[in-house]
């Protein structure tokens, strides 16, 4: 059983985390382009309609292998998550078909004219067709927000007389309170993902010397997009969420900040790494009593610990959940700094000559992704023993009919399969890169 | 309510079958009527704008039958674990082979996602009538609802079943056959030259094949499942939907006979809507049938969610289709006639 269960969270771990890579560039992407296609429109510029031709071609790409590795999340919740989909499917079921009937259609539809149809269809229904695109996607993030906000802190459900859920309010599941600041959270993140990507490749073309036209835009794209999307997800959209977390989930919240006892005038831990064995952190690095403030906003206010809760109610994996967390708001605070030069230096007509932040700003790209990653693992194993927060334990989700043997093909087989879609996708992306959106253009 | 439900999941999961039908279809010929790069770039092209939101339908019935048959889903999901695994992967590599193939221009990588796309489509297709067939012939569901089948047991009819029987084999031959006529007709509907002729033939020799796997079949499940007969005893205006099956399958013989290659695509898509809600007014109120005890069968009354969550389902649900369906007639609309390379596409 213990197994089993390790099994099917190990499958749908590692397929979400793989599959994530692609939505969040997908999401940002699809605003960026938008912006490109609207200035192009209204100045006649050639170069940004090519830019945008360009990133659509990586959209495509990314969009396809999104799409594709999207199917299995739906698909698991039934095959490996049977008795949590009995219990829940009732009402979290309500906002996965909404997807699929809202979003998912008006994506796919929208996305044929958009790749297929600039010709056909002239430039402003093309531009039409890209905003319906990015609508989708963005609405497609609501709805799976909103199920994942559920079984983070479940409303609008009532328990039928076989035990599973049923549904009590529409209006309410929609609009559950812990939807707003981790929706705008999570898509600002997918924003800052997409500005570090589009300005990575902005300064490859200035350093390389090559389409160097081109290389302005994206970077002059990318770092005021991503100096707005840094800023936004810390403050207000980040630190609202976790403020919900203090109030809604306060032992994930202790866990998180490695606060093993209650205190006034908590301390921030900056680094040190959690002991469970003797319940501390080793050689940590804090700011006195800012943890007391950032939260309530008053320097002696008083921050439960991990001691004021029981521990079988205490997130399985502490260490795993402190660290994702840690590495998310660190990166973070690197990504302001990095775009506020940026910033600075295009403002001052600098940025284009001045290599060694071209250097960092091209070697950055990758940090988002992993940010973006551990931010939700920092929900996840925040929900933990949970699978629906205070409702169902996870360990009582699983299918009970499928064995772990067959868990454990199925995953295998997952990461073979992984592994070569992720060959052929950067393989595709480097030759994208490579090939530039002068030629590009010249494609079409 | 619940009969609503069971409605709209049959309409959805058939407007799948008929949509990604056809493109699976394609998939299945690919390598067959197409034989050098601007063929195989025009049935890419006949079917590129739209396999994508096709292959929605299957993810929107999916989500649907989610939220209004919770427990079918988490049963039928869980049981049909190592099918449905191998569907999604054969799923990815046969869209990947659709979307990535024209990004190198080089022979040995199309030729690889020419084959991965080709072998996807012809899996998939016999996969897809193989699990109808399970749905009929019945899995062996315990007391609380779930089951579990390997790929095989021993191939034959016994109630600890496997997935593929002698039944569901042919079944998957009904899939295969089928779609192959169907994506024959859109192909032959949406090309010209050499593809449209060699797609032409294809459906003219194929549709005896899916004549005759139909009779099997129709045989077949009428001494395996009896009861599927007696709804058409009891209500007998359902035969209208056999008789829609069998006018579409004239239709298919005829229209190919005159060359009508559009009304034979609308002949194939009315045989298959036809034959699956026959299937479906045959096996209500069941919507899995147990191998082991019929009084473990899941219906519609015992898996379906709550009166409350199905009523506002109804409401978003007919404004999230009507909208879908207009998405829809202006994609098809707007890539309306033959598909004419060198203007535009891939």
């Amino acid at each position: 059983m213990e197994d089993a269960l390790l099994l099917h969270r190990l499958q749908f771990a590692f397929t979400i985390t793989f599959h994530y890579l692609f939505p969040q560039l997908t999401m940002g992407l699809g605003l960026i382009i938008v912006i490109m296609k609207g200035i192009a429109l209204k100045t006649g510029n050639e170069l940004f309609q090519n830019g945008a031709r360009f990133w659509a071609e990586i959209f495509a790409v990314n969009f396809a292998v999104g799409v594709i590795t999207g199917i299995p999340m739906e698909f698991q919740f039934g095959t490996n998550w049977a008795r949590f989909s009995t219990f829940a499917g009732g009402v979290i079921g309500q906002t996965l078909a909404m997807e699929g009937v809202f979003a998912f259609f008006l994506e796919s539809s929208f996305l044929g004219l958009f790749l297929f149809g600039e010709k056909r269809i002239g430039p402003k229904l093309h531009f039409f067709a890209a905003f319906m695109v990015f609508l989708g996607s963005w609405l497609s993030g609501y709805f799976i927000i909103a199920t994942n906000a559920w079984m983070q802190h479940p409303v609008a459900y009532e328990v039928g007389p076989n035990g599973s859920v049923s549904l009590s309010s529409y209006w309410g599941l929609l609009l559950n309170p812990w939807i707003g600041w981790q929706y705008i959270h999570n898509m600002i993140g997918a924003v800052v993902t997409a500005s570090f990507v589009v300005t990575a490749v902005g300064a490859y073309y200035l350093l390389a010397h090559r389409d160097e036209d081109y290389g302005k835009i994206f970077v002059r794209v990318g770092v005021i997009a991503g100096c707005f999307a840094s800023i936004l997800v810390a403050f207000p959209t980040g630190d609202g969420q976790v403020k919900n977390i203090v109030v809604k989930q306060p032992v994930t919240f202790a866990a998180m900040e490695g606060l093993f006892e209650t205190a006034e005038g908590a301390p921030l831990v900056l680094i040190g790494q959690p002991d469970m064995e003797k319940r501390r952190l080793d050689n940590p690095l804090h700011l006195p009593k800012m943890l007391s403030f950032l939260t309530y906003q008053h320097w002696e206010a008083r921050v439960k610990g991990l001691d004021a809760f029981p521990s079988d109610q205490w997130p399985t994996n502490i260490p795993l959940l402190y660290y994702s967390y840690h590495v998310m708001v660190g990166l973070g605070t690197i990504f302001i700094a990095l775009m506020l030069a940026g910033t600075y230096l295009l403002m001052k007509g600098r940025l284009f000559t001045h290599r060694p932040l071209l250097w960092v700003l091209m070697l950055a790209f990758p940090f988002p992704y992993i940010a973006n990653t551990a931010g939700w693992w920092t929900a996840e194993l925040g929900r933990q023993p949970w699978l629906v927060y205070g409702l169902m334990r996870t360990i009582d989700g699983t299918s009970t009919m499928v064995s772990a043997g067959n868990t454990l093909f199925t995953l295998l087989g997952f990461i073979g399969l992984y592994f070569v879609i992720g060959l052929v996708f950067i393989l595709l992306l480097i030759k994208t890169i490579h090939q530039g959106p002068a030629k590009t253009a010249t494609a079409h | 309510m619940e009969i609503l439900w069971y409605c709209v999941i049959a309409f959805m999961l058939a407007m799948y079958v008929i949509l990604d039908g056809f493109d699976l279809g394609a998939g299945v010929l690919h390598l067959f009527v197409a034989k050098n790069e601007e063929e195989r770039r025009t049935v890419l092209d006949a079917i590129g704008p739209f396999w994508d939101g096709n292959e929605v339908w299957g993810l929107a019935a999916g989500g649907t039958l989610y939220f209004a048959f919770p427990l079918l889903y988490a049963s039928s999901f869980s049981g049909f674990y190592l099918p449905l695994m191998i569907v999604l992967w054969l799923l990815m590599l046969r869209g990947l082979g659709i979307e990535l193939r024209h990004h190198v221009d080089h022979p040995l990588w199309k030729a690889f996602w020419d084959a991965s796309f080709s072998i996807g489509s012809i899996l998939l297709t016999v996969f897809f009538g193989a699990a109808l067939g399970n749905v009929v012939r019945g899995v062996p569901l315990n007391s609380e609802g779930y089951f579990f089948e390997p790929l095989w047991t021993s191939f034959a009819i016994q109630p600890e079943t496997g997935i593929l029987d002698w039944f569901t084999a042919l079944m998957g031959l009904v899939g295969i056959t089928t779609l192959t006529v169907h994506g024959a007709n859109y192909l032959a509907m949406k090309t010209e030259g050499s593809v449209q002729r060699r797609s032409r033939r294809v459906a003219s020799v194929m549709v005896w094949g899916v004549l005759l796997v139909s009779i099997a079949t129709l045989v077949a499940a009428s001494s395996i499942r009896p009861e599927i007969w007696n709804n058409y005893a009891d209500h007998p205006w359902g035969y209208f939907f056999p008789l829609a099956g069998l006018l579409g399958l004239t239709g298919m013989v005829l229209c190919n006979i005159r060359k009508q290659d559009i009304l034979a695509f609308f002949s194939s898509a009315t045989f298959i809507g036809g034959m699956l809600a026959s299937t479906a007014f045959g096996l209500f109120p069941y919507v899995l049938p147990a191998s082991t005890d019929p009084k473990y069968g899941l219906t519609v009354y015992n898996t379906a969610a709550s009166e409350y969550g199905l009523g506002v389902g109804i409401v978003w649900w007919t404004i999230g289709i009507v909208i879908a369906l207009g998405y829809f007639t202006y994609l098809f609309y707007s890539f309306r006639g033959k598909v004419r390379l060198h203007t535009e596409g891939y």
